[in-house]
């Protein structure tokens, strides 16, 4: 299925258009009306991914709208070669890991959480005829997995999962390049097959996903 | 080529970011190794596993409130500015202003005029040696624009 929130938003972080730079420029000098169009570009992106990384829907709706407020009191900051977007997610991821650092949020992706909240869709066509109940197992573990990786292969994770964002959009938005979020990518699936290799019946886990391979790199 | 110059390429193979020569290099690279082939297969059931779940698309209603919710953040993040900066400098100068009067009465002792403006000083020589020690460091700090 390729609708869905995730799945829209291949142009998002396009840096800088120049209507977008005009719009930044008003708002420099102090147009709050200009900021409106900006946030409403971005706003489905900021919240889904507070959504991601906090995995919490009241949480994700405060820390994506005081990240556009943030934004707008510093934009004077703003380097416009970066563009708004890479330069905003700094200021949105910043404040949800403090969140989640603050509020110790340990089991903040705990699936019933998560779906008591109604945050996360299965879809059931999209299983797999082979293993099915594993699969199945697996996605219920995915959020907890999710959580427990540390900040760097988290957000990778949900930018390329979640949001869809293409190798070049997260190496801009992570102020990185390009072989970095690779890496990182490789590592970060690493760790959540471990995990969820590790959440499963002690007995099984080792058919999870088959015998680990050594030698990985680290990063 | 080790099995790990391959890894790249596998992230790239399976998010289709790959050139056709890159693929193909892949490929063909997949059908001598066995251990990367494993690894590939895995990789995949964890990537069918993730493009499962999604994340659910909230009201309308929410969207149509968003810009207002931050329209209000931010006026009371200015409020909350304005009132600061007015607090601290109408603080100062009361604190000014109480520290004159102590000063020009003649009925206030020596010694406590001398204290309190013995105090002011202390105070004010270490604000201004943690201002310089914080410049100091910032400017000299390699890693300020190295992202966490």
């Amino acid at each position: 299925m390729e609708t869905g929130p995730g799945k829209e938003t291949k142009e998002m972080t396009q840096s800088c258009c120049i209507e977008e730079v005009e719009l930044i420029e008003r708002c420099r000098r102090g147009s709050r009306g200009a900021f409106e169009p900006i946030v409403e570009k971005y706003m489905k992106d900021a919240y889904y991914i507070a959504l991601g990384l906090v995995g919490n829907r009241e949480d994700a709706l405060d820390l994506s709208q005081e990240a556009f407020a943030k934004a707008y009191i510093n934009i004077s900051s703003l380097n416009s070669k970066w563009g708004f977007f890479p330069w905003f997610y700094q200021i949105l991821r910043n404040l949800c890991f403090s969140h989640l650092r603050k509020r110790k949020v340990r089991r903040a992706h705990s699936i019933e959480q998560l779906t008591e909240d109604g945050a996360v869709a299965f879809e059931s066509d999209c299983e797999s005829p082979e293993d099915p109940i594993e699969e199945k197992e697996m996605k219920q573990g995915l959020w907890e997995a999710i959580g427990q990786l540390d900040e760097k292969h988290k957000e990778v994770i949900i930018l390329r999962h979640f949001k869809n964002m293409s190798y070049d959009e997260m190496a801009k938005a992570l102020f990185t390049n390009k072989g970095t979020v690779t890496s990182r990518l490789y590592y970060a699936r690493q760790k959540l097959k471990d995990i969820l290799e590790r959440q499963r019946d002690p007995q099984t886990r080792k058919e999870a996903f088959g015998e680990p391979r050594k030698g990985g790199r680290q990063e | 080529m080790t099995c790990q110059n391959y890894q790249d390429l596998m992230m790239g193979y399976l998010d289709d970011e790959l050139s056709s020569e890159q693929r193909r290099t892949f490929e063909e690279h997949l059908e001598s190794c066995e251990g990367c082939r494993s690894e590939f297969e895995q990789f995949k059931k964890l990537k069918r596993i993730t493009d499962s779940v999604q994340l659910a698309e909230p009201e309308d209603e929410m969207w149509q409130k968003y810009w207002g919710g931050v329209y209000n953040r931010f006026e009371r993040g200015i409020g909350w500015i304005l009132m600061s900066v007015a607090g601290i400098a109408l603080l100062i100068y009361g604190g000014f202003k109480a520290v004159e009067a102590i000063v020009k009465d003649p009925t206030v002792g020596l010694m406590l005029k001398i204290g309190i403006l013995a105090f002011i000083g202390g105070v004010a020589i270490l604000f201004v040696s943690i201002l310089r020690e914080r410049l100091y460091f910032w400017k000299r700090d390699r890693y300020k624009d190295v992202q966490k």
